[in-house]
């Protein structure tokens, strides 16, 4: 019964949708039609991950306002298609569909957790798709039709490890994450390098916490513990979102100083920050590619346009922005190469293609279909806004495949000829195909 | 006459700064702050340190506080503090220097390890200092870094020191470094000290030297030492456990007691009670907002508001929709979830979907330490007294006063109470207040634990309707009892499980027991029952 009504109300939806789409070619003419390039974005704009994603819808329609103002692309305006997945995974799939298939967008802009990528894969793959991911993510995928320009872990955790090895002198590790994908992988991911590094069993402890948990009290004085055999000790931390709030209070309540028990984040961010009293959190850190407190001129101008385009001098900017930013610029400057928005001659054009990074310095797009920047560490401060304390000498160039996993050491991703293959297996020199 | 003095040397040293001729030797060690590396600034730090000079004491605190700048043309230390769009500039003495433009100034950063070489530092300024607590933390922040040099500045500090709990702590020190470097009269009296001592340094540096001790003797009392601190701690873990257990349980019986009422009570299977909660906590938000100078006052300010606004949102909600719903409980499931999508919309419309910040006060902050390892936090400890003293007002309230005996009255049987005069329809409404308008004072509490954003509402539901089934519905005694056994039920196996199993074998365990005890643990006896 009730799968009926929905199956009427969807009909009456899809009818009302082409009775309108009809209405709108009558009256423009069908050239023009043709002449704009459609760019799809797919961020939750409801339910609970559209405390992040929003934003970042706002800066593709902000890239892509900059974009018309300048011309456009190919002689043609560019028109933005925002649909909203309403932080529903398998609604994500449905979605990217409609916008393909449908609206025939050109390329999508999109997805922020794992789990919502995965459900989208399979479409863009089928109906061969352009995506473009702006989140720092687990690794271990690398779709012919998805460019990820977020952090591998490669480009975030294992920096941060190695940074709090050098220069704090950690020597006992508490791996603390929410219990899904990217947590779990990444702290296998770390585990494994510890290892390598000569870091005993007994020092290092991992706990997962379910989403939004709230009482922190048994897990910090767990850290307390830990803590407290004599050496160093640090928190690698992939707690997602919400939860990070009162974590903290927590710890601070608990007494623990940054100075003691260092926590190093690879899920907040400024905008997280935003909504935390950040007074007792001074000192703790996180790693990301760009911070809002880089110092470049682009950086500055990135900044005020955001503000100017949001209407508030209070809106901060954050990693997964400037990432929206280099995906929408390279896609711009390999649209303009190939001369055509045809998804396979975009992708042709976009190996090797250099936009330069807020921070400084270029991204450069690899053939793996990830890229090639720096990496910062910045502490948090009293305002919200994080000081870079260390950064990598150059960029570190994005690893599809980690190396400290026995199960993708020998995987390489490089999608140009004569490989052409996101999953090449270097000792059998097979490709699985499987990315899902 | 001093400080004159200061004032004028300051004054000097400005007018020979700002010709750029001289700087004195303090100075020249402090200049390696204005480098960029973090190596520059801790040997300037120790440089500094060589000397006893008051400007010492300002530049660490500066730092720490991110107030100390430097003067981009010269290259001055300053204290800068931002006013408007510029900064107020003092000198290291104290002397106003005027207002600059951000752009002329640049600030000293730092990062852990020269915040923790500046609190060590500090430390050491602080130990002869005038404040008691001052100097207990001084010493403390030795033991976490003992040398066995400061053996001598220890013994002085004793000889000197006036206050009976900082020369107990500096015994303890005293007694760790020598264990490790005295002879064997010593080693033995300090390995008899130690035991009992909770402080991490004082275990570790027994369990250190029961590896490393020859002496049989000694061996024998740093043994019986460990073995003392190994009770000991066992005992503060478990009341630990069992204070995490009591705080989760309070947190649990906050957010269900105004549900004991509007569900227990009068029956109504309130879907939007989180949004009550959310209410509250926004409430405390806007208190905050409005008296930004007197944020220690503004939490006590936001229960009784927070109360009024969550309560008369519940008597609009009851007036407006739920009392044409009575007797059927599926519509009023849905309508009232309806009503929380829309409270929670009309939430983030007005405020925005990002959480908004509530700062903790500052007796709020921090924990009471009882011993080295058992430290109570004062958010949970006032809010396990709070949540005691709120059920405590709702018993009174439904007990004791005429009110009380209405609502009783009416949920007993309608019709009588009607017959005796009593407008019943009045008394659903002010008691379905009543029962939003606790949990919006939960809603206060839970600001100082958790986010408040638009979803704060959704994450307490499930966990209130569990507390209130599991008690026993209509019985405010069994809604104590529950949410104090789920509490520390949950904190007892999270050690052993994790937290993700820990909140599974939770509901595991209701689920089983509703199925033996349908009613709950409080079960009503009586007429009202059957119908």
């Amino acid at each position: 019964m009730t799968q009926q009504k929905q199956h009427s109300s969807r009909w009456s939806k899809q009818l009302a949708a082409s009775a309108m789409a009809l209405a709108l070619t009558s009256g423009m003419s069908l050239a023009q039609a043709a002449e704009t390039i459609k760019v799809g974005v797919l961020h939750s704009l409801s339910g609970t991950m559209a405390i992040s994603e929003t934003t970042l819808k706002d800066t593709v329609l902000m890239m892509v306002e900059e974009q018309n103002k300048a011309g456009g692309l190919l002689g043609k305006k560019l028109e933005p298609v925002v649909v909203d997945p309403a932080s529903d995974w398998p609604l994500f799939a449905e979605k990217a569909r409609e916008l393909l298939e449908k609206e025939q967008v050109d390329v999508i802009f999109g997805c922020w957790t794992s789990v919502s990528r995965k459900s989208v894969l399979p479409v863009v793959e089928e109906l061969n798709g352009l995506l473009f991911y702006p989140v720092q993510y687990e690794g271990e995928e690398s779709s012919k039709n998805v460019f990820y320009t977020g952090a591998a872990p490669n480009q975030q955790a294992i920096p941060a490890v190695d940074y709090l090895m050098g220069e704090e002198g950690v020597e006992r590790w508490v791996l603390a994450g929410t219990d899904y994908v990217y947590p779990r992988t990444t702290n296998k991911i770390l585990e494994a390098y510890l290892k390598t590094a000569g870091v005993a069993d007994e020092d290092i402890m991992i706990s997962y916490t379910p989403f939004g948990h709230s009482d922190w009290q048994t897990i910090v004085s767990d850290i307390k513990k830990f803590g407290e055999a004599g050496k160093k000790t640090a928190v690698v931390s992939t707690i997602n979102g919400d939860a990070n709030v009162p974590f903290y209070k927590e710890l601070a309540n608990q007494g623990i100083a940054a100075e003691d028990i260092p926590v190093v984040a690879f899920s907040v961010g400024e905008e997280e920050l935003s909504g935390f009293d950040t007074a007792p959190l001074v000192g703790h850190l996180a790693a990301w590619n760009y911070f809002q407190s880089a110092d470049s001129e682009l950086n500055e101008e990135f900044i005020g346009a955001w503000q100017s385009f949001i209407g508030s001098e209070e809106r901060v900017t954050n990693d997964p922005m400037e990432a929206t930013y280099i995906g929408f610029k390279m896609w711009a400057e390999a649209v303009e190469k190939a001369g055509s928005v045809e998804v396979d001659s975009v992708r042709d054009a976009m190996y090797g293609i250099t936009v330069p990074n807020l921070t400084g310095g270029y991204a450069v797009m690899n053939t793996n279909h990830h890229l090639t920047k720096p990496v910062l560490i910045g502490e948090i401060q009293a305002d919200g806004q994080f000081d870079v304390v260390w950064q990598t000498a150059g960029g570190v160039i994005g690893d599809a495949w980690t190396d400290h996993l026995p199960e993708s050491a020998n995987l390489v991703a490089d999608w140009t000829a004569p490989i052409s293959c996101g999953n090449f297996n270097i000792t059998t020199s097979q490709c699985s195909g499987q990315n899902y | 006459m001093k400080t004159m003095l200061n004032k004028l040397l300051g004054l000097v040293g400005l007018v020979v700064l700002s010709f750029g001729v001289l700087a004195d030797d303090w100075q020249q060690a402090a200049s390696g702050l204005t480098g960029k590396s973090s190596n520059h600034k801790l040997a300037a730090i120790e440089a500094m340190l060589e000397f006893d000079d008051p400007r010492n004491a300002v530049a660490l605190q500066g730092m720490l506080d991110a107030e100390l700048y430097y003067v981009k043309a010269d290259r001055q230390l300053v204290i800068a503090t931002k006013s408007g769009r510029s900064f107020l500039l003092t000198d290291l003495q104290g002397e106003s220097l005027g207002e600059v433009a951000k752009s002329k100034i640049k600030r000293i950063t730092v990062n852990n390890r020269i915040r923790r070489e500046i609190r060590s530092g500090l430390a050491m300024m602080a130990l002869a200092g005038p404040d008691e607590d001052a100097r207990f933390s001084a010493v403390r922040s030795l033991m976490a870094n003992v040398e066995a040099e400061q053996l001598p500045l220890v013994e002085q500090r004793l000889v000197a020191e006036t206050s009976a709990k900082v020369q107990d702590k500096l015994r303890e020190l005293q007694a760790i470094i020598l264990l490790e470097n005295g002879d064997d009269a010593q080693r033995q009296s300090s390995a008899e000290f130690l035991g009992g001592r909770m402080d991490a340094p004082s275990r570790n540096a027994l369990l250190r030297a029961q590896s490393d001790e020859q002496n049989a003797e000694v061996l024998a009392a740093i043994n019986e030492s460990v073995a003392r601190n190994q009770q000991l701690l066992k005992l503060n873990r478990a009341a630990e456990n069992l204070y995490f257990g009591l705080s989760l349980g309070a947190v649990l019986l906050l957010a269900a007691v105004g549900l004991a009422i509007t569900f227990g009570v009068m029956g109504v299977i309130n879907m939007a009670h989180g949004e009550m909660i959310m209410l509250g906590a926004y409430t405390t938000y806007v208190v905050q907002q409005l008296m930004p100078g007197h944020i220690e006052l503004s939490l006590v300010v936001a229960i009784p508001a927070a109360f009024l606004v969550s309560g008369a949102m519940g008597v609009l909600i009851e007036r407006g929709i739920i009392r044409f719903l009575y007797g059927r409980p599926l519509e009023t499931l849905l309508a009232t979830f309806g009503l929380s999508l829309v409270l929670q919309q009309l939430v983030r419309s007005i405020f925005g979907p990002l959480n908004q910040a509530v700062i903790t006060p500052q007796w709020l902050s921090g924990s009471l330490e009882i011993n080295g390892v058992l430290a109570l936090t004062y958010n949970r400890l006032y809010i396990i007294i709070f949540s005691f003293m709120v059920v405590a007002a709702l018993w009174l309230l439904i007990s004791k006063t005429f009110f009380g005996l209405q609502v009783r009255a009416v949920t007993q049987n309608r019709a009588m109470a009607n017959a005796m005069g009593i407008r019943s329809s009045w008394v659903d409404a002010m008691t379905f207040g009543l029962g939003s308008g606790v949990a919006g004072i939960a809603g206060v509490a839970l600001s100082q634990l958790t986010n408040v954003g638009p979803n704060l509402g959704q994450n307490y539901i499930i966990d209130s309707f569990m507390v209130v089934v599991f008690g026993g519905v209509g019985n405010l005694f069994g809604t104590v009892v529950a949410a104090m056994t789920l509490g520390v039920a949950n904190k007892l196996a999270e050690p052993f499980t994790g937290a993700v199993l820990a909140k599974i074998l939770v509901l595991v365990f209701i689920i089983l027991f509703i199925q033996k005890r349908p009613r709950g643990m409080f079960a009503l006896k009586g007429r009202m029952v059957e119908d």
